[in-house]
This record gives C-alpha cells, sequence and structure tokens, in this order.
C-alpha cells in the first residue's frame, strides 16, 4: 500500500533502493486520481498512458544508476505552461483544443530528467483569478472543505498535491497564483525571483510580473524542483545569466543572526482573527529557532499595491492577449465573411468574463488620454514600493507577512464582486510588483482551514526563503498534515 | 471614474471585444467600480519619479545573428483554423 503523500526525497529513495518502481508508484497516483478526481476536479487533462511510458523509461534510468532525485516521480503541470504533443488550454475556450508544438523551456529540463508527467492542472482561465472559479471548464475544490475555493490561479496544482493526486506540480505567479492557492491548500508553494526560472513556453499574461514555480509538500521538495527549473535560458531575453547555487545546500536549522522584519500593513483591517493570531505564533516560533525580529517595520506604500497591480497586469494583459484572433491557432469564430467581426466574435465567445474585464482595464489604462494618469502613474509608483523593499532589506534578511488575508472562502462567494476577489491578494501582490522571490508555507488552520505564512526575500535570496522555511518545518508539522478524502 | 456606455463601447473597439448589451451594461458598473478604486494613486507624490518597467536590470539583449532551425512549417500550420497549402486562410482585409 503505497502513501499517497510520499514527498520528492522519500519517494527517490525508495525508487533507488528498488523498493518502488515508477511504474508502481505512477499506477498508484492514477488510482488516487481516479478516486478523489470526482470530488476535487483538479485536473483539466489526464495523460495515463503517455505517464505510463515515462514511468517504463524512468525505471530503466534508475536501474542503469543514471536517476537524479526527479526521476519517475509522477507531478502535474499547470495548463498555461506549453507541453508538447499535450494540449494546453490555460482553461479557456480559447485554447481548449491547442496542442503546443513545442515544450515550455522549464517542460524539458524536467523531461531530461526523467519526470513523469500525469496531466495538466486546472487554473482560472489565463492565470486571472485567485479561486481558479474563472476556469472556463469547472472550478476546482479545496480539498480541506470540497465547498471552499482551492485559491488561485494556481488552484489546481495546489488542490492535486494538498490531497495526493501527484507528488509535486509546477504553478504560474504573476500577483500570488503560486503562494494564495498553496497557502489554501496547505502546501508549499514558492515564487522565484523573476529572471530566475525561463518564461519560454509559460503562455504569457503579464511579462514583467509572471513567474513558474513549485507547489510541494515541504520545502526540501521545493529547493530539489527549482534545481531542476532555474537557470538562464537564451530564449527568454528577461532570464538572468547568473549561476544557479545547488539550493539544497542552504537546508539548516540554525536561524540565528537572521534578521526578521514584519511589515504591520500586511495585517490589513479585515483580516481574519485567527489568521493573526496563527501568524504571531508562526513568528514567535521563527524567533524560538534563533531570528531576531522586528515587529514594527513599515512599508508605507503597501496600499497601493493593488491599484498598480490591478492596471500594469492587466495592461501587459491587453498586450499579451492581443494575439488570441482566430488565426493561427485557437477558437475561431466562422460564420462571417467580415474579418473585424470574425476577431470581435472569436474573442467574445473565446474569452470569459474575468478575461475581457482585465482587457478592457489594460486598453483603458493605456488608452490616449489615460496613459499618463493610470499606466505612467502607476510604474512610478511600482518604483517607489520597489524602492521601499530594497531599503528594508538592507535592515532586514527577509519579511515575514501572512500569505492570505482569510482562510480559503466558500466557492461562489466572491464571483459577482471583482474587487472583493481582488483583495485576497493583498498580501502577495506587492511582491511581484517588485520582482521578488516569496514562499508560501503552511502554518496553521482555523476551523480545519488552512493558514499560509509568507516569506518575502530580496532578488535572488531563495536559499534564505528556504533555509527559514526548513527551519520551521523541522520544527512544526502543519505541513505533514492531510486533508480527509 | 464613471464609464459611460460609450466609454465602453470605444474600449471594446480598440480590444476587438465583441459584448451583448447585458454585458456591455454589467462590465460599465464593473469598471467603472474597480477604477473608483485606482483614485487612490493619484495621491501618491510622484514627481521626480522614474517609472519602474522591468525588475531586473538586463538591457539591450541580444543575440548574434546566426540561422538556426525553426519550427517546421507542419507544425507550424497544425493547430490552424483554417489552411489553405502552406497558408493560414484568412478573411480579406481590403475590400
Amino acid at each position: 500500500m503505497i502513501s499517497n503523500h510520499l514527498t520528492i526525497h522519500q519517494a527517490h529513495q525508495l525508487l533507488k533502493a528498488k523498493q518502488l518502481s515508477s511504474v508502481e508508484l505512477t499506477k498508484a497516483m492514477l488510482e488516487r486520481i481516479h478516486q478523489v478526481e470526482p470530488k476535487v476536479h483538479a485536473l483539466v487533462t489526464i495523460t495515463d498512458e503517455l505517464a505510463l511510458k515515462q514511468a517504463e523509461q524512468a525505471d530503466k534510468l534508475i536501474a542503469s544508476g543514471d536517476a537524479n532525485p526527479l526521476t519517475g516521480i509522477p507531478m502535474v503541470i499547470k495548463d498555461v505552461i506549453c507541453t508538447k504533443g499535450v494540449r494546453t488550454t490555460c482553461s479557456s475556450k480559447m485554447l481548449e483544443n491547442f496542442v503546443p508544438p513545442y515544450d515550455a523551456t522549464v517542460v524539458e529540463k524536467l523531461n531530461n530528467r526523467g519526470v513523469v508527467v500525469i496531466g495538466k492542472a486546472n487554473m482560472d482561465e489565463f492565470a486571472m483569478g485567485s479561486s481558479t472559479e474563472n476556469s472556463a471548464f469547472f472550478p476546482t475544490h479545496n480539498p480541506w472543505d470540497l465547498s471552499r475555493v482551492p485559491g488561485g490561479s494556481s488552484g489546481g496544482s495546489a488542490a492535486a498535491v494538498a490531497v495526493g493526486e501527484v507528488i509535486y506540480a509546477l504553478g504560474s505567479d504573476t500577483g500570488g497564483s503560486i503562494r494564495q492557492p498553496a497557502g489554501f491548500c496547505s502546501v508549499t508553494g514558492l515564487k522565484p525571483t523573476y529572471g530566475r526560472v525561463s518564461r519560454y513556453g509559460l503562455v504569457a499574461f503579464a511579462s514583467s510580473l509572471d513567474q513558474i514555480g513549485p507547489l510541494t509538500q515541504d520545502v526540501t521538495d521545493s529547493a530539489l524542483v527549482l534545481n531542476a527549473i532555474a537557470g538562464y535560458d537564451n530564449r527568454d531575453s528577461t532570464s538572468v545569466p547568473y549561476p544557479t547555487p545547488d539550493y539544497t545546500q542552504c537546508l539548516t536549522t540554525d536561524l540565528n543572526g537572521l534578521r526578521l522584519g514584519v511589515p504591520k500593513e500586511y495585517f490589513v483591517e479585515g483580516m481574519q482573527a485567527e489568521v493573526k493570531t496563527a501568524m504571531q505564533v508562526a513568528i514567535n516560533k521563527l524567533e524560538e529557532l534563533g531570528a531576531r525580529v522586528d515587529w514594527e517595520v513599515s512599508l508605507p506604500h503597501t496600499p497601493y499595491a493593488l491599484a498598480v497591480y490591478y492596471i500594469i497586469a492587466p495592461s501587459e494583459a491587453s498586450a499579451n492577449l492581443a494575439r488570441y484572433d482566430g488565426v493561427k491557432y485557437g477558437f475561431s469564430y466562422q460564420d462571417t465573411d467580415s474579418m473585424w467581426e470574425a476577431l470581435e466574435k472569436t474573442r467574445q465567445y473565446g474569452f470569459g468574463a474575468e478575461v475581457k474585464r482585465r482587457i478592457m482595464l489594460g486598453t483603458y489604462a493605456l488608452s490616449a488620454g489615460y496613459y499618463d494618469a493610470y499606466y505612467l502613474k502607476a510604474q512610478k509608483v511600482r518604483t517607489l514600493i520597489r524602492r521601499e523593499f530594497d531599503q528594508a532589506f538592507e535592515k532586514f534578511d527577509a519579511l515575514v507577512t501572512p500569505t492570505s488575508p482569510t482562510v480559503p472562502f466558500k466557492i461562489g462567494e466572491k464571483v459577482d464582486d471583482p474587487m472583493q476577489m481582488y483583495l485576497s491578494d493583498v498580501c502577495t501582490l506587492p511582491i511581484n510588483i517588485a520582482g521578488l522571490p516569496a514562499i508560501s508555507i503552511p502554518a496553521g488552520f482555523a476551523d480545519g482551514l488552512p493558514i499560509g505564512m509568507q516569506i518575502i526575500g530580496k532578488p535572488f535570496s531563495e536559499e534564505t526563503l528556504l533555509k527559514i522555511s526548513y527551519a520551521y518545518q523541522q520544527a512544526t508539522d502543519w505541513h505533514k498534515r492531510r486533508p480527509r478524502i | 471614474m464613471k464609464l459611460t456606455r460609450e466609454d465602453v463601447l470605444h474600449i471594446a473597439r480598440l480590444a476587438r471585444l465583441g459584448l451583448t448589451e447585458s454585458e456591455l451594461e454589467k462590465f460599465r458598473e464593473q469598471l467603472s467600480n474597480i477604477l473608483e478604486n485606482f483614485e487612490i494613486l493619484q495621491r501618491v507624490d510622484t514627481a521626480d519619479i522614474p517609472p519602474t518597467a522591468q525588475s531586473i536590470t538586463l538591457q539591450s539583449v541580444v543575440r548574434e545573428d546566426e540561422v538556426a532551425a525553426s519550427l517546421p512549417q507542419s507544425q507550424v500550420l497544425a493547430n490552424a483554423p483554417q489552411k489553405d497549402r502552406d497558408y493560414f486562410r484568412v478573411r480579406a482585409v481590403l475590400e
């Protein structure tokens, strides 16, 4: 009886010792998927046959002694990342039948390590959303309470890991889309520094904000996946040519001398009391582990981050989504001879409401007469937000905040009020604006619903984030709890 | 910022998004509400503050002008909604 919750490092030991084969492990995961998918709906596409073929290949690699920690281990990829020959939908009708002719760089890197891709994970359409309710196909349900959202936009990825359908997943994060669902599903979610992981093959939402990252069961696994996906890629001109360290080398439990700051603006009005308490307990634990904590840090421009994000991201999205015109791929409205009508109806029927809202917001913010007041203004405030972080990082090694002001909300609760939905990302948005790395780790529960703690670092300080998170996870066991499905 | 119906139609036209009458009204209301929330940015003093477009310091990233393999045409056309021999088929652009 294979545990549904083996970590990468645990599974790797078993595979290396030949106590388990990749084929057996993959079959067990597929069985689990068929058992829980009717309740959770985390996956858009399940690639059983392909996965088993990959598992057979992996077993050969393992037998020949050429295995690395990710070989033969089943995972899913958020459906916003191109997988050659496997449909990639972005959970949108626009790309419902789109089959990419190439693999994203991160997919190539993982394939070179002999991973087993079991499927593509559900998401908010084109990564726009905080609950996975904007998927054009179906919402994903939070495994901790099926009537609640898993968070978004990487809700499928987070739920699949939380419920044991896969050992880890890839997600993407533009305004919190890895961290917030990680917090809501009680898994570990890392958004690397902007430029750390190649965006080649990541369907673009907001090009100056998007990053790919891992959702895993613990921090050691995050380090293992980051090792595999990070690094310079000449096909992404925003990819930084810095060497990639071995991220597993920083995993120690001694936080002595580490200076942590708690920015008070992240403890927003309207924040759930239990989340606030859980944060206080968690940060006290970090102090116990040796860190020095300053509870009175202030980042005064934090309240402006929401407006900055919801001007910049939609503006970039309006440009990135202009390519969906029904000509070269994707949904294409045919019932007309007029080019303009074909274009307008393709986009009318191909895109969902939130996508349209954001395209329009962005178009407006960039349009003549409004560009200075909105887009340019937002870019300037963005500078101020980034400078504030830079100043804070002169005094602190990392900042600690809640991942979200509340526990996961009910499905349907916020769909009718876009602003309410946007507010659930207030703690995560500023990080993308500044291009910083951040991780969300499980830090407690309120009435059985997950609470996440976010740790933010200066650029390219993933090692610091991993170290702090590792120490915390050795001293607590929130991350070992499992939903009862 | 309260948007009028004409404002929304104008934006939709720029973005080449078809909208039904009820979508037009719903978006008009929602976008107006969202934009109102952005008015707080006007309170921020940004005199002499340069805009940030990118978080990284890379500039003018170029590559050598070397010929390398591209996607084969068959793959490029594989997802085409309408194709004709080696071409994507489109509607008339000019009358």
